[in-house]
């Protein structure tokens, strides 16, 4: 990797960071309120079942976190495991991927209900 | 090096990170189940269950307030130790206060 | 308090160990007093460093009970235990003999993040004048008083966990430089900072600025660095 790919994916974690602030707080606040009384499938399925906006929020929260989360991993890795080889960039691809995958699988799991 | 606030907070916000990032697959995994959700759910009831949704939201919050305090040092105006304890202490308080709020 | 100290001191290089030595204690003693006693009264073979002795030069800096200082101006009141005190080389250096560490990785990381003046004029022309009001001029002054002596580094967890790490003594330098409107090295510099064993590597420990004898903040320095960075990546310049 040259500075220009490090800087960009610096870039990536900041800017995945400022929507993730946004996105946390709103489910966050939703996890409270709909935790009170207990919690069932139906409440749940009830807020989002063809609901567009929940769809469209949800579906931003996981691409945020597809890009975030592998990223931050990436100098967790490096630093405290101490793997730099271009292996750790491989496996981190296949780690987004897959939040990516079993995240959307899941935000169309609860809007088709 | 030596223990202090900045130190502290790095740690919480690198080891909430990573607690994270362990859960989430297993979250979105969950969540593609949507049929066999209220089987989960009664799993969930279990004390050591909610023991652990308990500690997953603390560490979200805590995840949060930490990358607060680092976005603030790295794009507002330096304004030396006062940011690193406000957000600090601003992470404790969300931390606990969702906390609270969950076991409710 | 009693009379005299128990003083461990690093024998060795990266593999040795620590030496007991019994030091009369004195008013206002610092530790390099200390180790300067050990030297000439106790074990004439223990390798040191010192210069001016009085806080300007940074030659003395060790790890004073686990924490990187300038031992000419580490009073032994305030960090003495139970009458106890191990000093140690710098950490993240290699050792070259007891308490004195090799420094040229340190300058040769100075160097990679172009630490070093580039001007335009030449001595035929009038001096360019900085207002040292200026905003510019300002965040300069903040670090330029850095007389490079690697306590910064020694305290930095992330110069211990990533070999490549410039380190924030070499970041803070780099970052006054940036802030000065007469060189002219501009993304040079920018590219030579940028990047995983750059200014992007720091997770704001702040530990350089807890450690600082001057009271800088390298930490400030390297998020002016992100910043900048940011900009010129952003216009497709990097």
């Amino acid at each position: 990797m040259n500075p220009r790919t490090e800087t960009t994916l610096w870039i990536l974690q900041r800017a995945s960071a400022a929507v993730l602030a946004l996105c946390v707080t709103v489910h966050l606040a939703t996890i409270i309120y709909a935790v009170r009384g207990g919690l069932t499938a139906a409440e749940i399925l009830a807020r989002t079942r063809g609901n567009n906006a929940w769809l469209a929020f949800y579906a931003l929260f996981v691409v945020a976190v597809s890009i975030h989360a592998p990223i931050g991993l990436r100098a967790v890795l490096g630093e405290w495991l101490g793997w730099r080889a271009r292996s750790r960039d491989f496996a981190l691809v296949l780690f987004a991927a897959a939040l990516a995958w079993l995240g959307l699988h899941a935000v169309l799991g609860v809007f088709l209900g | 090096m030596k223990q202090h606030t900045s130190y502290r907070a790095f740690v919480v916000h690198r080891v909430s990170g990573i607690a994270l990032a362990c859960f989430l697959p297993a979250h979105f995994w969950v969540l593609g189940n949507a049929l066999e959700l209220d089987a989960f759910l009664k799993w969930t009831e279990q004390p050591l269950v909610k023991l652990g949704e308990w500690a997953i939201v603390v560490a979200l919050a805590a995840h949060l307030g930490g990358g607060l305090r680092v976005l603030a040092l790295e794009f507002l105006p330096w304004q030396s130790w006062q940011k690193s304890l406000a957000a600090a202490a601003g992470a404790l308080v969300v931390a606990v206060g969702l906390a609270f709020a969950l076991a409710l | 308090m009693s009379a005299s100290l128990k003083v461990r001191v690093w024998r060795g290089g990266a593999k040795g160990a620590f030496q007991e030595f019994d030091v009369p204690r004195a008013p206002s003693q610092t530790v390099l007093d200390v180790v300067t006693h050990i030297q000439r009264k106790l074990d004439p073979t223990l390798a040191y460093r010192y210069a001016c002795r009085v806080g300007m030069c940074g030659s003395c800096a060790m790890t004073v009970n686990g924490v990187p200082r300038w031992t000419c101006r580490t009073h032994v009141d305030r960090v003495s235990k139970n009458d106890e005190l191990a000093v140690a080389p710098l950490k993240n250096l290699p050792v070259i003999r007891d308490l004195v560490t090799d420094m040229r990785e340190f300058f040769d990381k100075w160097a990679r993040a172009r630490g070093s003046f580039t001007g335009r004029r030449t001595r035929r022309e009038e001096f360019h004048q900085v207002i040292p009001s200026d905003e510019s001029r300002r965040q300069a002054d903040a670090g330029i008083e850095c007389i490079g002596c690697a306590v910064c580094y020694s305290a930095c967890d992330v110069v211990a966990w990533h070999p490549e790490y410039l380190g924030p003594a070499a970041l803070n330098r780099a970052w006054t430089l940036v802030k000065d409107e007469r060189d002219t090295l501009g993304l040079e510099r920018l590219r030579a900072v940028a990047g995983d064993a750059g200014c992007h590597a720091c997770h704001t420990h702040m530990s350089c600025t807890e450690a600082c004898p001057k009271h800088l903040s390298p930490t400030a320095g390297i998020a002016g660095l992100k910043r900048e960075v940011l900009k010129a990546a952003l216009k497709g310049e990097l």
